[in-house]
């Protein structure tokens, strides 16, 4: 278990949801967040919110994990973000993994997937779009 | 104890500040302290405050966008049923959120959810977060929510 999305520690956000590393796909960290009252939408069902949170820390997560392979330090600010959900989540731990679609000098392209008990059945998914900037002197 | 929205009844009329109370003392809504804020015929406001704990970005204290996506999920759900005048299940199908400007430390944040369309199946709708002023903007969302019983009645 990881307390940090690449080189970068975890949000205090994400610390709520308990959401920790568990491993690596392609290089890019997989992450769990465990099922529990708190992140409970409608009787027996996970909130749309608590899974669009997850999605949207491992997008972060995946992209401060391809900054620092490329040794890039960047500020990243989310711009947009559209979430897909197909699937109600049920009370299990819901596991989620960002992918750079581009990753360029003044934005990054990253879509996240999550899923429960089968990585091949996906209950959302999110596209986001980051704005990269260089940190201030 | 106020009623889930799950317990009442399909003819019964949708109150939404009721329903608003129990959705901020129970499950995801109770751990962000989503409360009711105002509603009309058509849509739903609810406010969030800013907390240590739902910041995205330590060094800067700006909420996470998680907590506003849960809100505005919260917000224009209650306004399909607003819209109706009762409750009938469904599930968000997608939403979509643009970011305009980071919501300061420390200011609440109130989503307007508001349902422009409904048919059979689909619910459609749009939103804005604000930290008070509606034509200073944090957020605009569009989305979709699909019934998912009672098909065809």
């Amino acid at each position: 278990m990881s307390n940090f999305l690449g080189n970068v520690a975890m949000p205090p956000y994400a610390l709520a949801l308990q959401i920790a590393a568990t491993g690596q796909e392609d290089g890019l960290p997989v992450l769990r967040m465990p099922f529990r009252d708190e992140v409970l939408g409608r009787p027996g069902f996970l909130h749309g919110g608590a899974i669009s949170g997850l999605l949207e820390i491992a997008s972060m997560a995946a992209l401060y994990s391809a900054l620092a392979a490329e040794a890039l330090e960047m500020r990243i600010k989310p711009v947009n973000v559209t979430v897909d959900f197909m699937r109600g989540g049920i009370d299990h731990d819901t596991f989620a993994v960002g992918r750079i679609t581009r990753l360029g000098r003044t934005m990054a392209n990253v879509e996240a997937v999550a899923w429960q008990d089968d990585r091949n059945r996906l209950i959302a998914s999110a596209q986001m779009h980051y704005l990269l900037r260089t940190p201030k002197a | 104890m106020t009623k889930s929205p799950g317990d009442m009844a399909e003819g019964e009329r949708f109150d939404p500040a009721q329903i608003s109370e129990f959705m901020g003392k129970y499950g995801h809504g109770g751990m962000l302290g989503i409360s009711y804020h105002d509603h009309g015929p058509d849509w739903v406001a609810l406010k969030m405050d800013w907390r240590a704990d739902l910041v995205g970005d330590a060094q800067t204290q700006i909420l996470a966008s998680g907590p506003i996506i849960s809100l505005m999920d919260m917000a224009t759900s209650l306004s399909i049923w607003t819209r109706l005048g009762k409750f009938r299940p469904h599930a968000t199908m997608d939403l979509r959120v643009d970011y305009m400007r980071p919501s300061p430390p420390g200011a609440a944040v109130i989503g307007r959810g508001e349902c422009y369309h409904v048919s059979r199946s689909i619910g459609f709708v749009r939103g804005l977060a604000h930290n008070g002023d509606p034509a200073d903007p944090i957020a605009h969302v569009t989305g979709t929510f699909i019934r998912t019983a009672g098909f065809g009645r």
